[in-house]
């Protein structure tokens, strides 16, 4: 079996966001980047499968050579090998060209990402990539078994969860609990290093999307603080000032 | 311009952000066509009008009372091509953002999700969206003549005085091809006010101290009309069900108000919960980074605090 996961490189979740060049650039300046966090959890359960099953787990990213050491890192948590699309990814629609492109070229029995990348949180690279491939797509997976050659997952949807399963070749988003992320150790980080990273050329897309501006929120004013005797005051503000009861 | 809307229902009835979709797309000015599938009581699809739809189609086959992502996709193109539609206006959810993608593919579409205004038409056709989990936003330009707009909630506001909507029944091709995907058991929530829909959050995190507290916060959810939320420790250590956990990894809200007890305020948590519009944080340490981005806030203890809050709010009910 062959899985192919697909990472984002993104912002640790703590970074302060900030934009240069006109508000038209992300601010990279004492940023430290990531696997996407869902994409994280995709690959921690390719490698449960990859260890259960002897199935091969390649990672793919959209990325110029900056994220290498991102890529790099998902080698050492334990994919067999990776492909780096020589692109900027500048829209989920692009992206899911490339991943599709990728997946043409070499066919897969699973594609596994996040739920959503938490930069551009668009949520939607897997739908597209489903379609392009004709080959059904589900998310935001949090369970994912395997019986035999169907594939039975737990999909999160509006107050519960929805019981899914549909046969391989198959695409799923994922998020957690699906698996628990894994850390690479230094015997990962050392292989890590002379498995084979393959740089390709993007395919051409025509973009539909063009980035016209960043915009960051007004600043937050001071907080109110009332008196926990006073509770009655904070139902006053709610009803008078801020009128949402 | 011709706008078709996806009208996504619950248990018969059309769903609030459906409303906003709907007021949205009156919002962009043309015509504007409702769709729904599957099994919708009739009154819900005639009071669409009130939002702006001159016109509802409802596809009633039995094979969409289950939601299919691929099978609803193929059936919204489809009306698409039936409305001659330029733009279509969906809410943003767990089955509307796959959908939105799948019907931008099919239809050669520009496609934005996670949208939270209306478009800026002065020069081309741009739209606001959330980004960075709601740290930013960006102004993106849809070149293509078609569009597809997933908008998040409280983009449009679900108000209006338009009159009822003429129904008519849509038949389109369901394809078998398009249930590939099983859906074999559902498990939800019934009766209550769910997450992503609700005006107002009450969340509990580590400060509640255990799921045997929860009583305390479903009575001043109860007494508001809200919905209850929880932090990841809370989910994780398996005091409550993972679809209520609020936060960059769980479900992220924007309600008219959230109230966070108990809840540190991690950057993460934040995350789920920066686009409310107030927010209400009730901790016992003042130090809590929560409280620099509340509007309201309580240091106290959790467990007088919460009563007495229900108690006040019960009182200016009357």
């Amino acid at each position: 079996m062959k899985i192919l996961v697909c990472i984002s490189h993104v912002p640790d979740t703590t970074s302060r966001i900030a934009f240069t060049d006109n508000n038209t650039k992300f601010d990279t300046k004492g940023v430290q980047f990531i696997i996407g966090p869902y994409d994280d959890y995709a690959l921690a359960r390719a490698i449960e499968l990859k260890e259960a099953t002897g199935a091969t787990v390649t990672v793919l990213n959209v990325g110029l050579a900056e994220t290498e050491p991102t890529i790099r890192k998902a080698l050492a948590i334990g994919a067999d090998d990776a492909i780096r699309v020589d692109a900027e990814p500048v829209d989920s629609f692009f992206v899911a060209a490339q991943i599709a492109a990728q997946a043409k070229a070499d066919t897969y029995d699973l594609i596994l990402m996040g739920r959503e990348s938490i930069d551009y949180n668009s949520g939607v690279v897997h739908a597209l990539v489903g379609a392009m491939l004709n080959v059904p797509a589900v998310s935001p997976v949090m369970k994912l078994d395997l019986d035999g050659s169907t594939v039975k997952m737990v999909r999160e949807i509006e107050g519960g969860t929805e019981q899914v399963e549909a046969s391989m070749p198959l695409i799923a988003g994922c998020q957690e609990p699906i698996a628990e992320w894994k850390i690479p150790n230094m015997r990962g980080i050392m292989s890590a290093r002379t498995k084979p990273l393959k740089v390709v050329p993007p395919v051409a897309v025509e973009s539909g999307v063009k980035l016209q501006r960043f915009e960051l929120p007004p600043p937050k004013g001071a907080v109110k603080l009332i008196s926990p005797d006073k509770v009655e005051e904070l139902v006053h503000l709610l009803k008078t000032e801020a009128k949402v009861l | 311009m011709h706008v078709l809307v996806f009208v996504e229902s619950n248990q018969g009835k059309v769903k609030k952000t459906s409303h906003e979709a709907v007021a949205y797309a009156a919002g962009l000015g043309g015509t504007v066509t409702a769709l729904a599938l599957g099994r919708v009581e009739a009154d819900e699809l005639t009071a669409l009008g009130k939002f702006g739809a001159s016109k509802v189609l409802h596809a009633a086959d039995d094979r969409l009372n289950q939601e299919v992502i691929q099978a609803y996709a193929h059936v919204i193109a489809q009306a698409m091509g039936h409305t001659a539609a330029d733009v279509l206006v969906l809410a943003n959810s767990s089955l509307g953002t796959p959908i939105a993608a799948q019907v931008a593919a099919a239809v050669d579409a520009s496609l934005a999700t996670n949208v939270v205004a209306l478009p800026d038409t002065s020069s081309g056709f741009a739209v606001k969206r959330s980004i960075y989990s709601g740290k930013a936003y960006c102004w993106v330009e849809l070149s293509k003549p078609k569009k597809v707009i997933a908008i998040r909630k409280n983009a449009a506001e679900a108000t209006g005085s338009g009159g009822s909507a003429a129904v008519e029944a849509f038949t389109p091709e369901i394809r078998d091809e398009d249930f590939r995907i099983k859906v074999t058991g559902t498990e939800k929530a019934t009766g209550d006010v769910l997450l992503p829909e609700a005006e107002i959050v009450v969340s509990g995190g580590r400060g509640m101290k255990g799921p045997e507290h929860w009583g305390l916060l479903e009575a001043l959810a109860k007494e508001l009309g809200a919905a209850t939320g929880c932090s990841k420790p809370v989910s994780d250590m398996g005091w409550r069900p993972h679809h209520e956990h609020v936060g960059q990894t769980g479900v992220k809200v924007s309600p008219q108000l959230y109230i966070a007890v108990g809840i540190s305020g991690a950057i993460q948590h934040l995350a789920g919960v920066n686009t409310s519009k107030y927010i209400v944080v009730i901790n016992k340490d003042p130090d809590a980074p929560f409280f620099k981005a509340a509007d309201y806030g309580i240091v106290g203890d959790a467990f007088e605090v919460v009563p007495r809050l229900t108690e006040a709010i019960k009182a200016a009910r009357g």
